[in-house]
């Protein structure tokens, strides 16, 4: 451009005015070729979310419209009362955080470690068959969650497929997804702590005890824990293999003349080069398992059993929904997005290259 | 990138005194990580075939032996039931329209998009991609609330337009098509411009043909992403009419009716509603693999 804008100073007015034309047009393209993406965004995005801050503060439930000038504006009630309040709405919501909590501790550093180990074995130039494992590793993540739901709901029944083949190895399968034992509760009573020690049943956060904080996942979690590992390894495994393609083979095999082993080189090599990537995949880890929705709306018993699989996002669904209480809901909506927010800038200052 | 790796010789021939042992050891360490291989690849590859095998089960045979590969009696019953005794072929239909749509639209409206961010110079440019940045951000879910609220007051709840418009605002698929335009030269769209062709004739026969494997990405992220797609088609309808196959299968999977659990019913819904993405899968797997071999060759 720079090139077409200096000679034309020299030159006649004629094409000068022409260049200032040419770059009018060019701008008006610029705003025009823009303008739909940009509209749909602002319109189904970010207007929604000007829209639900408003609802938030307000105890809507549902007739008519919530810009009426009717309608109560409670303030930060909303929040309060999820927060600090005590009652069952704060109870719910620290329920739905402690089971998404844990979902999220076990399922990204899980998906993590196994896409990693997936990538770097079926990268290997001298494995055969490297196309079928590939796709074999790789087809859970072409699939809906709904539809995956279905078939795990299958597998994981009380006398399903799972439990057949831990039958086989001697072990009475339990009747995953209507157990509502949190695992750490079940590991805690095989050393025989059984009830709750007086210290963590007293007291508590957002109206749960810390004693159930630290029930862990319920064995009903745990299959969809299992579920997601399955699902989203294999899209997080073509992330890491696409990296490890662009690590220059010569770094490795310098390393192998320094008498470094496999998993030496495996571990000082080339995890730290994939650094950049293993950020990728951990924030779209902890951004996605945030998230549960869909499974939780498709296994169809409303978060149970005895609400162990209520996650924030589907509690904020139901709670506009299902009870008509759209503010709260909206608050429950932002509270996650509060979460999500935070815990992304903390990953990233503590990944972030020393 | 990357296309270093691909022609390097496979391997220098190692001295000839440690070649036995290493021979040895690297024979004993390819059979242990085939077999572990291959029994990962037997739990990611063994559901599937159960789900196929208990399709074709009644009932009772699929809730005695869930493991059986070979059903018998073999019986369709299952998917005769879906186009008969359900609204399947409607979903399916309500299904196709709506993934296709969205699709079409992404794909346009992101490379339109992402090629003025990349190519064309104007005021404000560098608002309207920290606009598009901005709204990355925002997970999905917490939108379920709010995009019923302006479905509602734009008039289009319970309708075609609210079920596809919403879903085509993809500020991820402008990224990518800005990125990719971003790469490639400029050389050839200045000789257009020189020949006197118009932004948008220069975007559409010259630059965007140019684009094919970036359009080809997006376009399976957003057929994938919209044909299984659940939590907005919920809070955008609740018509029967507009029902989709995610809604339709959801609602098989939990309204747990009856003694019978209908398993092989609900195994064949899923079945079939995954049968378009796995077609599309195979039909691109050499470009979705090699987004690992080499990167922009196409």
């Amino acid at each position: 451009m720079a090139a077409l804008t200096t000679p034309s100073a020299a030159a006649p007015p004629t094409p000068r005015r022409r260049s200032g034309q040419a770059r009018r047009r060019e701008a008006g393209a610029g705003w025009l070729f823009t303008a739909p993406a940009l509209a749909l965004v602002l319109l189904f995005i970010a207007l929604p979310v000007l829209m639900a801050l408003w609802v938030s503060i307000t105890d809507w439930r549902g007739r008519g419209s919530p810009f009426e000038p009717g309608v109560p504006v409670v303030g930060l009630d909303n929040y309060r009362q999820l927060l600090a309040g005590g009652g069952l709405p704060t109870q719910d919501l620290g329920t739905a955080l402690r089971n998404n909590l844990w979902y999220v501790l076990l399922v990204v550093p899980t998906q993590t470690v196994v896409a990693l180990l997936l990538a770097t074995a079926v990268n290997d130039r001298l494995l055969r068959g490297r196309g079928f494992f590939r796709t074999a590793f790789y087809f859970p993540s072409v699939t809906s969650s709904v539809a995956i739901t279905v078939l795990f709901l299958f597998l994981f029944g009380a006398s399903g497929a799972v439990n057949q083949v831990l039958g086989w190895l001697g072990v009475n399968g339990p009747n995953w997804f209507a157990d509502p034992d949190g695992v750490l509760h079940l590991l805690f009573g095989v050393v025989g702590v059984d009830t709750a020690p007086a210290l963590l049943a007293g007291h508590g956060l957002l109206g749960v005890s810390w004693w159930d904080w630290l029930a862990g996942p319920s064995v009903a979690m745990s299959a969809l824990i299992i579920m997601a590992v399955f699902t989203t390894s294999g899209t997080f495994m073509l992330l890491f293999l696409a990296a490890l393609q662009n690590i220059a083979g010569e770094v490795s095999e310098a390393a192998t003349m320094d008498g470094a082993n496999a998993w030496q080189r495996f571990v000082f090599v080339t995890v730290p080069m994939l650094r950049p990537t293993l950020f990728t995949v951990l924030t779209l880890g902890l951004v996605g398992t945030w998230q549960v929705f869909d499974q939780i709306y498709t296994l169809g018993n409303q978060g149970g059993p005895a609400k162990t699989t209520v996650t924030p996002a589907f509690l904020s669904y139901t709670t506009s929904f299902t009870n008509g209480q759209w503010g709260q809901g909206a608050a429950i909506a932002f509270i996650l997005f509060a979460i999500i927010i935070v815990l992304t800038l903390v990953q990233r200052a503590v990944l972030r290259e020393r | 990138m990357g296309t270093t790796t691909a022609e390097r010789p496979a391997t220098t021939s190692p001295a000839p005194e440690p070649e036995r042992r290493a021979r040895k050891r690297f024979r004993w360490t390819t059979a242990t990580s085939y077999t572990v291989l291959s029994v990962l690849a037997l739990v990611y590859v063994l559901p599937f075939l159960v789900q196929l095998a208990n399709s074709f089960k009644t009932d009772a045979a699929a809730t005695a032996d869930p493991l059986d590969l070979v059903p018998s009696p073999v019986t369709t019953g299952s998917y005769v039931q879906l186009f008969t005794g359900l609204p399947f072929g409607l979903a399916a239909t309500n299904s196709v329209v709506v993934a296709l749509s969205v699709t079409a639209g992404r794909v346009f409206f992101s490379s339109l998009a992402g090629y003025a961010l990349a190519r064309l110079r104007f005021r404000g440019s560098s608002l309207v991609m920290a606009a598009f940045l901005a709204v990355i951000a925002v997970p999905p879910v917490v939108l379920l609330i709010p995009k019923f609220l302006v479905l509602n007051q734009l008039g289009i709840y319970n309708s075609y337009a609210g079920l596809i418009i919403p879903l085509m605002a993809d500020a991820a698929g402008v990224f990518i098509m800005r990125n990719f335009f971003a790469s490639i030269p400029t050389s050839v769209e200045e000789a257009a411009k020189l020949d006197g062709a118009g932004a948008f004739r220069t975007f559409w026969s010259v630059v965007l043909p140019m684009a094919r494997p970036a359009v080809i990405t997006i376009t399976i992220l957003s057929f994938q992403a919209s044909w299984n797609e659940l939590s907005h088609f919920i809070v955008a309808s609740n018509s029967p009419d507009l029902i989709t196959l995610t809604k339709l299968v959801a609602q098989l999977a939990s309204g747990g009716q009856g003694q019978s659990n209908q398993y092989p019913l609900k195994l064949a819904a899923a079945l079939l509603m995954t049968v378009p993405v796995a077609v599309l899968f195979f039909a691109f797997q050499k470009k979705i693999m090699s987004t690992a071999e080499g990167a922009v060759k196409e």
